[in-house]
């Protein structure tokens, strides 16, 4: 028996409220994170990855709210916590390493000022000489020498700061790294250390990994398994190895097509035509307009997501 | 006729403030764009390796600290004002973030608009917008979902594209493009440097271009130079450069790439050849306090540009077995 997973999310869907009408950023999305598991989350810009990551830290904002779905986290539903309970799980319980986080530190308070700040939140209370050690030891763990703790973010290079935010989503040792495109800011020296930093750490801690992005390469290199997410919705959810050589849905072989390859040279193609607008979604497959193998069936029905040999895809097709 | 553009021996330093040191961008660099051999140069080097400084030092947004750029056989600092029209009009930029190019108070129009006005390009006004909106459709826009907008309307991908139509407005002999991707997402970097690409192929426009990585400049560009610390490390043509890489900071650079593959080993070299020292020492390679094949003779003296293979250049003690070639003479491994 498999052991039982540590979040899970179950037909969530999120729908955000506008002038010209509601909108669903994400769409009935369920999957199950084991311990220790590290998960990618991969899709173009606006298929609602960054949105699916707040909601699982109950960090949605109005005009956007959770329409249905539960998402458990440790068997409880998150959604039943009040917002004490909310932010004692935050950090502690589930950890986020926000997009564009080296812009997330606070630009006139040291490091090590910040991770104390997260400490006392969640009503740590430390002797000073216990603080210093601590903090230590998590500069340590991300790669950062001490001296770190009294820097200023200015001070810091882009790789450093990137540490940085990870030493303060470890600090009270969470179950969950959500990590929203950690390095895309990042050259690939920098990016690979980074990477490199966080995969060890969250094995030192244990804790299961959520990686946001739309590089399938990085992915490639660093998730156990991969959900593709358009237009809101996952269209396919594998272990990687099958990903990579065996894509099943049509957007996924797209999304791999797009990839510079060392392999070949001048094999570069973008996916045709435009992401979808949430507000004037296609009819049946959210895909089918940019699909090169769309059928009647296509436009018609919407396909619902399939387990086929251990992955589950949403395509008539595959 | 001269050279479109000719960098001779361009560096530039940037003086310290109050008790800080000065930094030094761009160490002496040559290099020649010509209009009748229309290529694809990538430029390419991490954060703080002067790349972007020698883009704005040849779009004439930076005067060099030493050496000098010249359009047409003229410094650009002497160009009189016609020939500055010119300049401007033939040589047009790309910058890195699409987001801050725009005023958010204008539709995206404008940007378009301008250009048309300022250089002339069109008499009616019929054909002013077709010009525009067949800019458009040379980098895959259409026109009805872009015009009338304004800049928050757009996604990334979009403004950027648009940028580059904008460029293409002008027909311009040369586009520097500076990370004109690194802010979309992987499906829509394909579609613009194909649209770049082919601005070479179809209308023989030169493209600088200028990233930080070397996957993508392996499939659109014809040759690269790699830049470390201010400093050419590896230049000629692009393929080899990419599959064999000679020098060990763009071997650095080939393994980081992650690879859409199932063999893993990725993930295995942690916080090696980190940066030890910021300090820009006066001797010795800009890399050997990365190095893992750092040798004696790396800190005696920086190493010259040794020509490694007929299109090719290494500033590396490893091939001192091979001729030197001089700095000035970049332009015979770069050129096709």
């Amino acid at each position: 028996m498999s052991p039982a997973p540590i979040l899970r999310l179950d037909g969530l869907r999120v729908a955000f409220d506008h002038p010209r009408g509601r909108v669903r950023a994400v769409d009935d999305v369920s999957f199950s994170l084991l311990p220790g598991e590290r998960f990618g989350l991969a899709g173009e810009s606006g298929s609602g990855k960054s949105t699916l990551a707040l909601s699982i830290l109950r960090m949605i904002k109005p005009p956007g709210h959770i329409e249905a779905g539960v998402v458990r986290f440790l068997g409880s539903p998150v959604g039943d916590l009040d917002d004490e309970g909310a932010r004692a799980l935050r950090l502690a319980g589930i950890a986020l390493v926000p997009q564009g986080s080296m812009n997330s530190l606070n630009p006139v308070s040291r490091i090590g000022r910040q991770i104390t700040d997260a400490f006392a939140d969640h009503g740590l209370r430390l002797g000073r000489e216990e603080r210093k050690c601590r903090i230590a030891d998590l500069l340590a763990q991300v790669g950062l020498p001490a001296n770190v703790a009294r820097m200023y973010p200015h001070e810091l290079s882009g790789g450093m700061k990137q540490r940085a935010c990870i030493a303060i989503a470890i600090c009270l040792r969470p179950k969950v790294i959500v990590a929203d495109e950690p390095t895309s800011a990042l050259d690939v020296v920098v990016q690979r250390q980074v990477m490199a930093t966080l995969a060890r750490v969250q094995r030192d801690i244990g804790a299961a990994v959520i990686l946001i992005g739309h590089d399938l390469g990085l992915m490639a290199q660093f998730v156990d398994r991969l959900a593709i997410m358009y237009a809101g919705r996952l269209v396919e959810v594998a272990p990687i190895g099958e990903i990579i050589s065996r894509p099943r849905h049509p957007y996924t072989r797209a999304l791999i097509a797009a990839l510079p390859l060392l392999q070949q040279r001048g094999a570069l193609s973008g996916i045709p035509g435009l992401a979808p607008s949430l507000h004037e979604l296609p009819s049946g497959c959210a895909f089918h307009p940019r699909c090169d193998l769309a059928v009647e069936r296509c436009r018609g029905e919407r396909p619902a997501v399939r387990e086929t040999e251990g992955a589950a895809v949403a395509c008539h097709l595959a | 006729m001269p050279p479109l553009i000719e960098a001779v021996d361009i560096s530039k330093r940037f003086a310290g403030g109050l008790g800080r040191e000065a930094t030094l961008a761009l160490a002496g660099l040559s290099l020649t764009i010509d209009v009748a051999a229309p290529r694809v140069t990538a430029i390419v080097g991490e954060s703080g390796s002067g790349k972007t400084t020698l883009a704005r030092l040849l779009l004439g947004l930076t005067d060099p600290s030493g050496g000098e750029v010249r359009y047409r056989g003229t410094d650009l600092r002497q160009l009189a004002r016609a020939e500055r029209v010119q300049f401007r009009r033939n040589v047009q930029a790309v910058f890195q973030d699409p987001y801050g190019v725009y005023n958010p108070f204008y539709r995206v129009d404008h940007v378009l608009w301008t250009p048309v006005r300022r250089f002339r390009l069109a008499r009616t006004a019929a054909a002013a917008r077709e010009l525009v909106e067949r800019a458009l459709q040379a980098v895959g826009l259409r026109p009805e979902e872009i015009l009338g907008r304004f800049p928050h309307q757009l996604s990334g991908g979009q403004r950027q594209r648009v940028m580059v139509a904008r460029a293409l407005l002008l027909r311009p002999k040369l586009i520097v493009a500076d990370e004109p991707v690194s802010m979309v997402d992987a499906s829509l970097r394909a579609t613009i440097l194909g649209s770049l690409r082919r601005l070479t192929d179809e209308h023989g426009i030169s493209v600088l271009y200028i990233t930080h990585d070397l996957a993508t400049p392996y499939q659109v560009s014809d040759s690269i130079l790699v830049l470390y610390r201010a400093h050419v490390v590896e230049a000629g043509a692009a393929q080899p450069i990419v599959t064999a890489p000679q020098h060990p900071y763009t071997r650095l650079l080939t393994s980081s790439i992650p690879r859409a593959e199932v063999t893993r080993d990725w993930l295995t070299a942690e916080d090696t050849n980190r940066r030890v020292s910021n300090a820009a020492d006066a001797t010795g390679c800009c890399f050997a306090d990365r190095c893992p094949e750092v040798e004696a003779a790396c800190l005696a003296a920086l190493p010259g540009l040794y020509h490694t293979e007929p299109r090719r250049a290494v500033a590396c003690v490893q091939y001192r077995r091979h001729p030197a070639l001089p700095a000035d003479n970049l332009d015979k491994v770069l050129l096709v």
